[in-house]
């Protein structure tokens, strides 16, 4: 039974990989799971310097999901090809690497100190964090600025490029067309949706950044069904993710019109999650006759 | 590689309520034979709806009975679960996380101050018994231990009586000096040469206060929320003084470069 697939001519061997931001870059993680057996390994945004992130508290618990305002804190490109990079080279699996910044300036040059890094097999672009005051969100919720963006990045990047999409917006097809339409290799969504908790007995925000991205179980049916819509309106592959929690939930990703699948949150709930949920995706198509996995992308 | 850190499904041996809202639950387990004072653990729910694991820190460990036991306060759906369950049924642990407490440092001190706030006590605990390990002497420890009053209950006081002095501090002056932590040990004019602590953000930025103003030696141990415990998501940060080694900004992850800092070394 083939459970391979590929993306933008990089052939994963499963189409499991982690959500940008819930693995690290498999350092801390590698105790437990073996980053042999995944897809790939998505890296926490990196930006072209260090980035402080928001105050505390960053996260919070919400029903069947959670809440996050990190704000993109990350080491910078420098520290990020010395030491993650470096560890990520004994691993057999493809390694995509997450992108962040202000401005346009400082997406390219991120892009551009990866392209002689033989390591990374794939960039995502994120123009759709919730979290950071300018860029992020801004580029992901504008078609014109998310294609010329894209179309920079392109430009620039020796890599293939995902661009990961917000589900904060009108009409996330319009959306995946503008990437399709800058050039983008994949589209990958959703990230998390722009949500508020707040503490009625202190009368404040549970999150100090008022607002957070909400992830986990909580937001399947939407990702599903922005996976759905925008893999209806562009050619280009599309990653799915969105509270994937078992072999089952990535399958309906895949049927929804996802060619990979990613997980998010639940990594920190069953750090085994994607190991675990490879197996069972194994076990879905062999209970049910599939012979390639490809067969069900998109059969909805 | 030797796995440092264990993730197993845990037998509770024993769980009993200790004071009002706070219990204490022992379990079976193999982080045991790797703790140290001040490291936490991570107790998953068995719930389908409340995901991230819960912080808790070690009160005890028993490397030969190979048991830990968790004291903690019931302040939300993960302690509360956990308080409600009977020997005999397990959780799924990961630990031991973080750093601990800095045993060395008390070796040739004469005054050595353990201030536990509250629910922040429990940690303080193993530490007392470990410096005593060490061959300190039980007078050369002095435990200052805070709590609301006796109508709440007080807790672990006992047990820090084998250890150590026992001064205590109450909101209601129901049980030893009325007030705080600090206005104990003004009142009894203790002069330590180096502070262990846990407890409420206000008591640590006091205690940090109280240390820099006499040159002591201070390590607090820290609380945050936290989504991960092992240092990936970045939710538990604290700031600091200096550049992090692994944020490259003034941010240190509570998780993994802590929970317990030198308070010189955060900006809280």
């Amino acid at each position: 039974m083939n459970l391979s697939v590929e993306i933008a001519g990089i052939k994963f061997k499963n189409p499991v990989m982690d959500g940008s931001g819930t693995f690290g870059s498999g350092i801390e993680y590698s105790e437990f799971v073996d980053l042999n057996a995944l897809g790939a390994v998505v890296t926490k945004g990196v930006a072209n310097v260090p980035w402080e992130g928001n105050p505390v508290p960053r996260i919070a618990e919400t029903p069947s999901g959670m809440m996050n305002a990190i704000g993109l804190q990350n080491p910078g490109i420098d520290v990020f090809i010395e030491r993650d990079l470096k560890f990520l080279e004994g691993f057999d699996t493809n390694v995509i690497v997450n992108v962040c910044g202000h401005t346009e300036e400082e997406y390219i040059e991120v892009v551009k100190r990866l392209r002689d890094e033989s390591r990374v097999q794939m960039l995502e672009i994120n123009v759709s964090c919730p979290n950071v005051k300018a860029g992020g969100m801004a580029f992901g919720t504008d078609p014109a600025q998310l294609e010329k963006i894209t179309s920079l990045v392109k430009k620039n990047a020796a890599q293939p490029v995902i661009m990961k999409l917000s589900p904060n917006v009108t009409s996330i097809s319009e959306m995946a067309k503008a990437a399709e339409a800058g050039g983008a290799d994949a589209i990958s969504l959703i990230n998390t949706l722009t949500a508020m908790k707040i503490d009625i007995h202190k009368r404040k925000f549970a999150i100090a950044n008022k607002t957070g991205g909400l992830s986990g179980p909580a937001i399947r049916p939407v990702a599903v069904r922005m996976v759905y819509e925008a893999s209806h309106a562009v050619k280009i592959p599309v990653i799915g993710m969105g509270g994937i929690t078992s072999g089952e939930d990535a399958v309906e990703f895949m049927m929804a019109g996802a060619r990979a699948v990613a997980v998010g949150m639940y990594n920190f709930h069953d750090h085994a999650a994607m190991i675990r949920i490879i197996g069972e995706m194994e076990s879905f198509c062999r209970e049910t006759g599939i012979r390639d996995i490809n067969e069900i992308i998109g059969c909805v | 590689m030797e796995k440092k850190i264990i993730n197993e499904e845990s037998l509770i041996i024993k769980t009993e309520k200790i004071a009002e809202g706070v219990f204490s639950t022992a379990f079976k387990t193999g982080i045991a034979e790797k703790c140290l004072p001040g490291q936490f653990v991570m107790v998953k729910t068995k719930s389908d709806s409340h995901l991230l694991k819960r912080p808790i820190s070690i009160c005890e460990s028993d490397i030969s009975e190979g048991t830990i036991r968790l004291v903690y306060r019931t302040v939300g759906y993960g302690t509360k679960e956990l308080s409600l369950a009977k020997e005999g049924e397990s959780f799924e642990l990961l630990g031991p996380l973080g750093n601990g407490f800095p045993i060395d440092e008390a070796q040739d001190k004469k005054n050595i101050l353990l201030i536990g706030g509250g629910i922040g006590a429990p940690p303080l605990l193993s530490l007392a018994r470990a410096l005593r390990l060490t061959g300190i002497d039980k007078s050369c420890i002095t435990a200052v231990l805070g709590y609301s009053g006796m109508k709440a209950g007080i807790f672990l006081n006992e047990e820090f009586g084998k250890e150590a002095n026992v001064i205590m501090s109450s909101d209601d002056g129901s049980v030893g000096t009325r007030g705080t932590v600090m206005d104990a040990i003004k009142e009894r004019e203790l002069k330590p040469d180096i502070i262990y602590a846990c407890g409420p953000m206000p008591m640590l930025k006091a205690i940090k206060l109280y240390a820099e103003e006499r040159f002591i030696p201070a390590y607090i141990s820290l609380e945050e929320k936290m989504a991960c415990g092992v240092g990936v998501c970045l939710g538990c940060m604290v700031k600091t003084k200096e550049k992090d080694n692994h944020s490259k900004v003034n941010n240190a992850r509570v998780c993994t470069e802590g929970p317990v800092f030198e308070a010189g070394a955060v900006e809280i």
